[in-house]
């Protein structure tokens, strides 16, 4: 992306320039807006699921998942199919293939996620080097944001509203199986089929996020916010609304500060998001370090 | 519930129950039979398949071979028809998890609702009862972390409540519990079989056994005796459950 006033201005003309101008003037880009617009909805989608990665214990799975569709996204592109679909199958196929080597192998779960999404990723690495696609690395990796096409502004919108919809309709019904699986399987829920719709969402969800912030970071998406409000809140509800104003607030002054500073799109979403991580980690009201440390000099009297 | 005449109705039963790991039997040809009203109390050794044999009979875990009805359903069917209700043990609960526990107690209605687990009034006062039944009303709004270990033990059985089961499995609810807990538990599981549910929890308080169980179960991997608590809860009995030095195969 060049540079909006030539490459030496930028950094040095922040200082003089007034919050208005600084958040005004992109707006009047339409390629800005777009990708404000598309960002600011991904990060939604992605803050939400966040809440039930973090609650569930599957951030690794969901590092691991988002590597593993790589070879699916590139596969899709290559026949002209939407690029979720093939997400979809290489994300779901992943883990089917974690959990049958965890079964029939003595080789612990862990050391079983880091072969299986390597090989996935490592497996779609090949295939772009070696397909006569459109497909750029460059872009699946970090993300491209600010060059986005039409036709993935439509995917990344439709497969944003699935995953919302679906949220909205089995949400609860997930919630229980992230609390307390057995109960759900006592009060006649299907675990299985809600371990693979979780599973399912969080393939879609890691396709959304790659438009914004690339393979490498989607997993940021898919952790940072839930952290972030599970500090915050000891309620659900709030918990998924704080998360979603995190990563709104995260992604979108992200996309202006990587317009104004010409970095990285993707670095500066996922590094806000992880100041703010930091920020709650000390100042959460409850479960901050200084609120901790408040606590153990002055015990409550019960 | 019970219609004067004929038999109480079985509520619980198995037959040559068998259970493994890898290989390794957990449970093994166990079968009992617990008719409506009965509380039964389940005693072993820790690694006696105890948790292994409830989470078998509730349908959780598939066993090896040998079959389980409740209500004389199988297992997936009478979950569905909300006849089983699950109490876990304290470290199978995530207990940092952001809920309240009048929240944790909804939970117990979610079989029972639409398919969008929208609460309807009955639920709502169903989850309100439970709170009363268990003395936990006033709590209701508190994290499930913020509360004692007694407390979180009626939470649960709370949901239990709601749920409204006919056949109640508890692991280890009296431990880490303080006295008034465990007699509100016991008092609780009374009420609810005298009204023709049946219960059967696992337990290390022995003492506690005799004064409101009426059937024990006495289990080390195999069944090792079954039936009222006058015949089986003996010195002779207990010294084989947890005296004997494990047997070799």
């Amino acid at each position: 992306m060049a540079p909006p006033f030539g490459s030496a201005i930028p950094l040095v003309s922040l200082v003089p320039l007034s919050l208005g101008r600084w958040l005004l003037e992109p707006l009047q880009q339409g390629f800005l807006m777009r990708a404000l617009l598309l960002g600011g909805l991904v990060a939604v989608v992605c803050a939400v699921l966040s809440c039930y990665m973090t609650l569930k214990g599957w951030a690794l799975m969901g590092d691991a998942v988002s590597h593993a569709v790589l070879p699916g996204v590139v596969l899709a592109y290559a026949l002209g199919l939407p690029y979720a679909l093939g997400a979809f199958v290489f994300g779901v196929g992943s883990v089917g293939l974690m959990g049958w080597i965890r079964q029939h192998t003595r080789v612990k779960e862990d050391t079983v996620i880091g072969l299986v999404f390597t090989g996935f990723f490592a497996l779609g690495l090949v295939l772009i080097s070696r397909m006569p696609s459109g497909v750029d690395l460059a872009h699946i990796l970090f993300g491209n944001l600010l060059g986005i096409t039409d036709a993935d502004v439509v995917q990344t919108v439709a497969i944003s509203l699935v995953v919302l919809v679906l949220l909205l309709v089995r949400g609860r019904d997930l919630l229980l199986f992230c609390f307390d699986p057995c109960h759900a399987r006592s009060i006649g829920l299907r675990t299985g089929r809600l371990h693979y719709l979780l599973l399912t969402l969080l393939s879609l969800a890691a396709v959304a996020g790659l438009q914004a912030v690339g393979i490498l970071l989607v997993v940021a998406m898919l952790v940072s916010p839930g952290a972030t409000a599970y500090l915050l809140s000891d309620r659900f509800g709030p918990m998924t609304l704080l998360a979603v104003l995190s990563a709104v607030l995260a992604t979108l002054s992200g996309i202006l500060i990587s317009y104004w500073l010409d970095a990285s799109t993707a670095g500066c979403i996922v590094l806000v998001q992880t100041g703010l991580f930091l920020l709650a980690a000390v100042l959460a009201p409850r479960h901050g370090l200084l609120a901790r440390q408040h606590r153990r000099a002055s015990p409550p009297v019960r | 519930m019970q219609q004067t005449g004929s038999p109480p109705p079985e509520r619980l039963a198995a037959r040559a129950l068998t259970v493994a790991y890898d290989g390794v039997p957990a449970v093994e040809q166990v079968s009992l039979i617990l008719p409506a009203g009965c509380l039964c109390g389940l005693v072993g050794m820790n690694g006696a398949g105890k948790t292994t044999l409830l989470r078998a009979l509730g349908g959780f875990i598939a066993p090896g071979s040998g079959s389980v009805r409740i209500d004389g359903l199988p297992p997936a069917l009478a979950q569905r028809r909300q006849r089983l209700a699950y109490v876990p043990q304290s470290e199978q609960v995530d207990w940092d998890f952001p809920i309240r526990v009048r929240d944790v107690v909804m939970l117990g209605r979610y079989g029972r609702m639409n398919l969008l687990r929208w609460p309807a009034a009955v639920d709502r006062r169903a989850v309100e009862q439970a709170l009363e039944r268990v003395d936990l009303s006033n709590l209701a709004e508190r994290p499930i972390g913020a509360l004692s270990g007694g407390q979180r033990k009626r939470a649960f059985l709370a949901r239990a409540l709601a749920q409204e089961a006919t056949v109640l499995l508890l692991d280890e609810p009296f431990t880490g519990v303080d006295l008034p807990t465990v007699q509100l538990i016991i008092t609780v599981l009374r009420e609810l079989c005298a009204a023709g549910a049946t219960a059967l929890l696992a337990t290390h308080d022995l003492e506690a056994i005799p004064t409101f169980c009426d059937r024990v179960l006495l289990l080390n991997r195999r069944l090792l005796a079954f039936g009222p608590t006058g015949e089986v809860f003996t010195q002779a009995n207990l010294l084989r459950t947890f005296g004997a030095a494990p047997a070799l195969p």
